[in-house]
């Protein structure tokens, strides 16, 4: 492999990928069982980390970014005037193995710009996949951008070499979809997506019964959607998300703050802030929907469309219901414990196994790590020091807000000079 | 009775041996330290203890049956922190353990065991650090090597890790602050001790040592990492706070140009 010639295209093609989020390496079961290279069974590894914060696990690039289609958002897009490359499978192969032996990464993440067709790009993210796990015996991360309107079958053989699959609707509603992509159509997006569960399903149906079954992208499929480039609300977007977690059994939904990218009157424009505060606010969310036991109609509904910026949206839905409130941490049960602002699920383990040895005081907790600043408004435990005012949602807040030091302060300040 | 000040060798054997002595001769106040890094009690007797394999393994039994199987790891961890003093909290521990019916390792309110999980909890996440942050430079003989300086003994700990994922490479891993190795020959993981030449340099690949490609890969990597930060998402202190700074020295990423 030349040097210089894969150099420039890596910088290029490493370029064009980076806004991709994912960076998963977890949750396969790929066990180094032949004496090959790599192992993907146990948890997901960063390796490193970007000056911007974000994880690096996997070799995150671009097969080509030549595109025919041409959507606003994209950096790739057909009329964008940035300088092409391709890799040849060849590169790709040789720059995973080299990186994976010097420990730099879990594996390869590979996407693509569509060239020709949706097919024929589907084959060449394949080719590499194939070849990685046939010829160079790699037991590492792979994860394949499914392409929209790939076939049938090529998904499925995919499936077969890839750990994870993922495909990106990008715009959260139909309608933004169509300002922004008019040549894209969400049914493409939609096709290899339930491909690609449909086979999970069988799999592990088919494992039951034989328990050679070649595996099927065990660590699952995952999609992405752009944060605040076409005017969705926070509701319209976890409505999305909540559908396609329930119905394409998606193992994750990334959500990303729009970095602008072109001068498109459609899009906010070059130089306005990256919604960060929002997006983590959204990831927030999620995981109140994933791990806490919500519902995503118990923190966004119709009254209540857009989530809070200067609290977290734990916190907020807990000032809305303050009639659940206070939560005795000695008796409760794991669910109302895990609606206790301040308390994380580790935080609430904890609690759950040390009661059983003695009723726990403010001291416990706090050597436990429960973020006191916000849990004292909700709970009681082994004290008879505990709130006793009649306190409002606004009053608790102003309290909260007082005693703790937020690292979104500039971005909060600044928005509320605006209205103050 | 006066008080007692056990020295043991400083291996886990080492420890659990002056535990079993503890036990035998029903010592009330003890301390057990390494004879490395030992200081002197005004008011205390020191007593040296054997390493017994046999009676270590009684130990450990006994620590097993009385614990889950977590809170058996969280005390061999907890001791590969070496921090000073672990080995009185370990003590405190194993005596409340088997003071006790129940298991106990998740009462969490009882100061000892909280100390030794959040102990144990470090020393977790610096072994999960070691197997992201070792970085591989190829050697001219052919073999994958690492240096590490981690912030507690973890190479016991990432073994496995690395035998089960560079099944197919030789490699050697070698902790140059406890100056100790593992190295791996495609069969075995054998511990090790090297003497490095005076112009080895452990920052940066001198081509005496290292293949010539070994200087290829560094800098694509290198333009990799830079090629996928997004500029106007900079965030410096969440960069740190993933990578803290004395981590930065043997990450080729890191390295200036």
């Amino acid at each position: 492999m030349s040097f210089q010639r894969t150099q420039e295209k890596l910088k290029i093609l490493a370029d064009a990928a980076k806004y991709d989020v994912s960076c998963s390496s977890s949750g396969s079961k790929r066990a180094n069982t032949n004496k090959g290279l790599g192992d993907a069974t146990g948890m997901g590894i960063c390796h490193s980390y970007t000056e911007d914060g974000r994880c690096v696990s996997l070799l995150k690039i671009l097969l080509t970014n030549h595109c025919i289609f041409d959507c606003a958002y994209c950096v790739t897009r057909k009329s964008n005037d940035v300088k092409r490359a391709a890799f040849k499978v060849q590169e790709v192969v040789d720059l995973t193995i080299n990186f994976y032996r010097r420990n730099y990464i879990e594996g390869l993440f590979l996407s693509s710009g569509i060239f020709k067709s949706a097919d024929y790009t589907m084959e060449r993210l394949i080719a590499v996949a194939k070849k990685l796990r046939q010829e160079e015996n790699f037991n590492g991360y792979i994860h394949l951008k499914s392409i929209p309107g790939a076939s049938d079958e090529l998904m499925r053989e995919a499936g077969l070499y890839a750990d994870r699959l993922s495909v990106n609707i990008e715009i959260p509603t139909e309608a933004g979809l169509k300002k922004l992509a008019p040549d894209k159509k969400r049914e493409d997006f939609i096709k290899p997506m339930v491909k690609v569960k449909n086979e999970i399903i069988q799999y592990n149906a088919e494992k039951k019964i034989i328990k050679s079954t070649p595996k099927f992208a065990p660590a699952g499929q995952s999609t992405q959607m752009i944060i605040g480039a076409s005017g969705e609300n926070d509701f319209q977007i976890m409505q999305t998300s909540n559908h396609f977690y329930k119905n394409y059994n998606l193992k994750r939904v990334y959500y990303s703050g729009y970095v602008p990218i072109s001068y498109d009157s459609r899009l906010p424009q070059i130089g306005s802030e990256v919604p960060m505060l929002r997006e983590n606010r959204l990831y927030q969310t999620d995981w109140l929907m994933r791990f806490y036991g919500f519902d995503v109609s118990e923190i966004l509904n119709e009254n209540h469309q857009n989530l809070d910026l200067d609290v977290d949206p734990k916190l907020s839905w807990a000032l809305r219901n303050l009639h659940e409130f206070p939560v005795d941490v000695n008796s409760a049960d794991q669910r109302m414990l895990a609606r206790i602002p301040g308390l994380g699920m580790k935080s609430v383990f904890k609690i759950i196994n040390a009661r059983r040895f003695r009723r726990l005081n403010w001291g416990h907790l706090k050597k436990i790590g429960v973020a006191l600043n916000r849990a004292q408004y909700f709970m009681v435990c082994e004290s008879n020091q505990f709130e006793k005012r009649d306190l409002t949602p606004e009053k608790i807040k102003g309290f909260i807000l007082q005693n703790s030091n937020s690292k979104y302060q500039k971005t909060l300040s600044n928005q509320l000079n605006l209205f103050g | 009775m006066t008080a007692k000040n056990l020295i043991y060798d400083g291996t886990f054997d080492g420890f659990l041996s002056a535990v079993f002595y503890v036990f035998e001769q029903k010592l009330k106040t003890v301390t057990i330290q390494n004879e490395f890094t030992m200081q002197q009690g005004l008011f205390s007797e020191n007593e040296t203890i054997h390493t017994d394999v046999s009676k270590a393994n009684r130990v450990w039994k006994g620590i097993k049956s009385k614990l889950s199987s977590q809170g058996s790891y969280q005390l061999y961890y907890a001791f590969l922190s070496e921090q000073s003093g672990v080995e009185d909290l370990l003590l405190d521990y194993v005596q409340y353990a088997f003071s006790q019916q129940k298991k106990v390792d998740k009462d969490y309110s009882h100061p000892s065991i909280l100390k030794i999980a959040q102990i144990a909890k470090s020393v977790g996440r610096e072994k999960h650090r070691m197997e992201a942050f070792v970085r591989f430079r190829l050697t001219k003989d052919a073999i994958y090597f690492a240096n590490i300086e981690p912030d507690f003994n973890v190479l016991p700990l990432i073994e496995k890790h690395f035998k089960r994922r560079y099944a197919d490479q030789k490699w050697v891993i070698y902790d140059i602050k406890r100056n100790y190795g593992l190295f791996y020959d495609l069969h075995n993981v054998e511990v090790m001790q090297m003497d490095f030449p005076d112009n080895f340099d452990f920052t940066k690949s001198n081509d005496a040592f290292f293949a010539t490609q070994e200087f290829e890969f560094q800098k694509l990597w290198q333009d990799y990492f830079k090629a996928t930060n997004i500029e106007s998402r900079k965030n410096m202190k969440l960069h740190i706070r993933h990578i803290p700074k004395r981590y930065w020295k043997y990450l080729s990423e890191k390295q200036p140009n």
